[in-house]
C-alpha cells in the first residue's frame, strides 16, 4: 500500500495551480486527499506531480449571496455538516451530509474534491444535480461555470477539462412550496450507497408541481428519473400514479452490478426509496 | 526516478519535530518510523479501518489518509499523549475495565474518536455511538463491549458533573 513516487507542489494562486497542471505530463489535484489517497496507494493512479490546493483561501467558505447558497470547493464535510446557513437554506444537503462518509473523513474531505472525483454512488454530486446547482471553475481562459446536471458525464468522469479546478458550487436557497426528500440504502453507516435517492419537489396543495428525482449508485452518474418524474407531475401521490412511477425506472436507470449487488436488485431498491420518498413528501403536505 | 523528498516540521504531542521525508509517505509511517509513536497503528492504509485514526490540529483524522508533506506545521497528537489527558484518561480507564479489547489494534483509534464523540456529545445513544465508530473496525470484541466502555464513560462524566455541582 505505498504509492509511486510524485513530486508536490503546495500551490498559493490559482493561477500556478493551472499552469502547473498544463506544464506537468501526469498532474494530479490533491485537496482533502481523502479519495485519493486511498486511489494512490492501491497504485490505480501514477501522477508526476500533486498539486495541493488546501491553502487557497479563495476556495473556503459557505456563504449566502442572493437566492444562491455558495459553498467554496475546500469547505470540509464537517464544515457543511455544522454550518446553520446549510441547514436553514439548503435542507436537501443538510440531510444528505451526515450519510457522507465518517467523522474522521468528514474533517480533511472536501466539497469540491466529492464533486470532482464524480463517484456514482456519492451523495453531493446528487444532491447538486436535484437541485440544479452550478458550478465555478477556473482555467486557463479565467472563469466559467458548468450546471451540474451537465457536469457528472460518467463513472469518475466530469466536464472539467484537465487544466481546469473546481472553485465552487452555487446551490439554490429553498423556498417555501419546496419539499425535500432522502435516503439512501448502505451496508453500514458512511459507505458509500447500494442505491440512494434525493428530491426536490413542489408542491400546489396536492399536486406535484415540479419533480426532481435524482437516483445515485444507480447509474454510472447521478441521473435525473425524468420518465419516473412525469408519471406524478400535475398528479397526487395514489396507489397508480405511485406504481407508473416505479415501473418507469426501468426506462430511466441503468443500474450496474458490483460486489455489493446486482442490477435487478438495484433497481428494486430503486423503486423501493421512490415510494418512501415520495409518501413522505405527499403526506407533509396533507398535513399543512 | 529518484525518491523525490521535502523537509517537514510538525508538531507532535507538544514537541516540535523536524523531518526530510519523502513525498509519499504518509503520517502514519512517518510518526511510527521516523519519531517513534507506535501507538498510531497501521492496518489497511487506504482509509477504511481507522486504527491510524490521530489529532491533526484538534480534530480527528485518519493518519494513513495524510501524507506528511500536506502536514507542514500541523500540531498532531497522538494516542501516547492523548491517554495521559484527562479528556480520554477515563475512556481508556473504562475500556480496559469493560474488556473493550482483546488484541488492541483497534483500540488507539477507537478511543481517539470516541473521545471525540464524548466532546460533541455528551450523552450519546448506543445507535449514536455506533455510527460515530462506524469507521473504525474492530475485529476482537464484536463492538459491545466498546458501546458499553463508550456509554459507562459517559454515564460516568455526568455522574461526576451532578457531583460537584
Ligand atoms: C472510508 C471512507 C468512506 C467514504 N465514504 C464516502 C461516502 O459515503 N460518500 C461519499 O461521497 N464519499 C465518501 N468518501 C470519500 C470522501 O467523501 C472524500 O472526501 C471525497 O470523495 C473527496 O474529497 P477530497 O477533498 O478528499 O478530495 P481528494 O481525494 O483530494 O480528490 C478527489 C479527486 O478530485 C480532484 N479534485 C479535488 N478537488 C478539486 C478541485 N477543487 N478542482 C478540480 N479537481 C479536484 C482530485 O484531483 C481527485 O481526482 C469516503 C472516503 C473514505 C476514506
Ligand atoms: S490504516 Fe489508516 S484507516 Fe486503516
Ligand atoms: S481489539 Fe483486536 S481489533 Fe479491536
Amino acid at each position: 500500500m505505498k504509492p509511486y513516487p510524485f513530486e508536490y507542489t503546495r500551490v498559493s494562486s490559482l493561477e500556478e495551480a493551472v499552469t502547473l497542471l498544463q506544464r506537468e505530463d501526469e498532474p494530479r489535484i490533491i485537496a482533502g486527499g481523502q479519495s485519493l489517497v486511498p486511489i494512490l496507494a492501491m497504485r490505480l493512479a501514477a501522477p508526476s506531480r500533486l498539486i495541493d490546493i488546501g491553502g487557497l483561501s479563495a476556495l473556503r467558505g459557505i456563504e449566502r449571496r442572493g437566492d444562491v447558497l455558495r459553498i467554496g470547493a475546500l469547505a470540509r464535510h464537517a464544515e457543511v455538516m455544522a454550518s446553520a446557513e446549510v441547514a436553514e437554506a439548503v435542507p436537501l444537503l443538510a440531510r444528505a451530509i451526515s450519510h457522507v462518509a465518517h467523522p474522521a473523513v468528514r474533517n480533511r474531505g472536501t466539497f469540491g474534491g466529492s464533486v470532482c472525483l464524480a463517484d456514482p454512488a456519492a451523495e453531493l454530486p446528487a444532491v447538486c444535480t436535484a437541485l440544479g446547482a452550478t458550478f465555478e471553475v477556473f482555467g486557463s481562459d479565467g472563469l466559467r461555470t458548468i450546471p451540474a446536471r451537465e457536469f457528472f458525464l460518467d463513472i469518475y468522469e466530469t466536464a472539467l477539462a484537465p487544466d481546469e479546478i473546481l472553485v465552487a458550487a452555487q446551490l439554490p436557497v429553498a423556498c417555501p412550496k419546496e419539499r425535500f426528500g432522502f435516503e439512501e440504502i448502505a451496508r453500514r453507516h458512511g459507505d458509500f450507497a447500494i442505491v440512494g435517492l434525493a428530491v426536490r419537489a413542489r408542491m400546489e396543495g396536492t399536486l406535484f408541481a415540479e419533480l426532481d428525482l435524482c437516483f445515485f449508485g444507480a447509474s454510472p452518474r447521478p441521473v435525473l428519473a425524468q420518465n419516473a418524474a412525469r408519471a406524478v407531475i400535475g398528479q397526487e401521490l395514489t396507489d397508480e400514479t405511485q406504481q407508473a412511477a416505479v415501473s418507469a425506472l426501468t426506462a430511466d436507470l441503468d443500474p450496474q452490478e458490483d460486489a455489493q449487488a446486482d442490477a435487478e436488485m438495484r433497481l428494486h431498491l430503486a423503486g423501493v426509496l421512490l415510494k418512501r420518498r415520495l409518501a413522505e413528501i405527499a403526506g407533509k403536505e396533507r398535513q399543512q | 526516478m529518484s525518491e523525490p523528498r521535502q523537509s517537514v516540521s510538525l508538531t507532535v504531542n507538544e514537541e516540535r519535530h523536524d523531518v526530510t521525508v519523502p513525498n509519499r509517505k504518509h503520517l502514519a509511517d512517518i510518526l511510527r518510523e521516523d519519531l517513534g509513536f507506535t501507538g498510531v497503528h497501521v492496518g489497511c492504509e487506504h482509509g477504511v479501518c481507522g486504527a491510524c485514526t490521530v489529532r491533526i490540529d484538534g480534530a480527528i483524522t485518519r493518519s494513513c489518509l495524510v501524507f506528511g508533506v500536506q502536514a507542514d506545521g500541523a500540531e498532531i497528537e497522538t494516542i501516547e499523549y492523548l491517554s495521559a489527558q484527562s479528556e480520554t484518561r477515563d475512556l481508556v480507564d473504562t475500556f480496559v475495565a469493560e474488556n473493550a479489547l482483546q488484541c488492541g489494534f483497534c483500540t488507539p483509534g477507537m478511543v481517539i474518536s470516541a473521545a471525540a464523540l464524548l466532546a460533541e456529545t455528551p450523552d450519546p445513544t448506543r445507535e449514536e455511538v455506533r455510527a460515530y465508530l462506524s469507521g473504525n473496525y474492530c475485529r476482537c470484541t464484536g463492538y459491545q463491549a466498546i458501546v458499553d466502555a463508550v456509554m459507562m464513560t459517559a454515564a460516568g462524566r455526568r455522574a461526576a458533573k451532578g457531583e460537584r455541582a
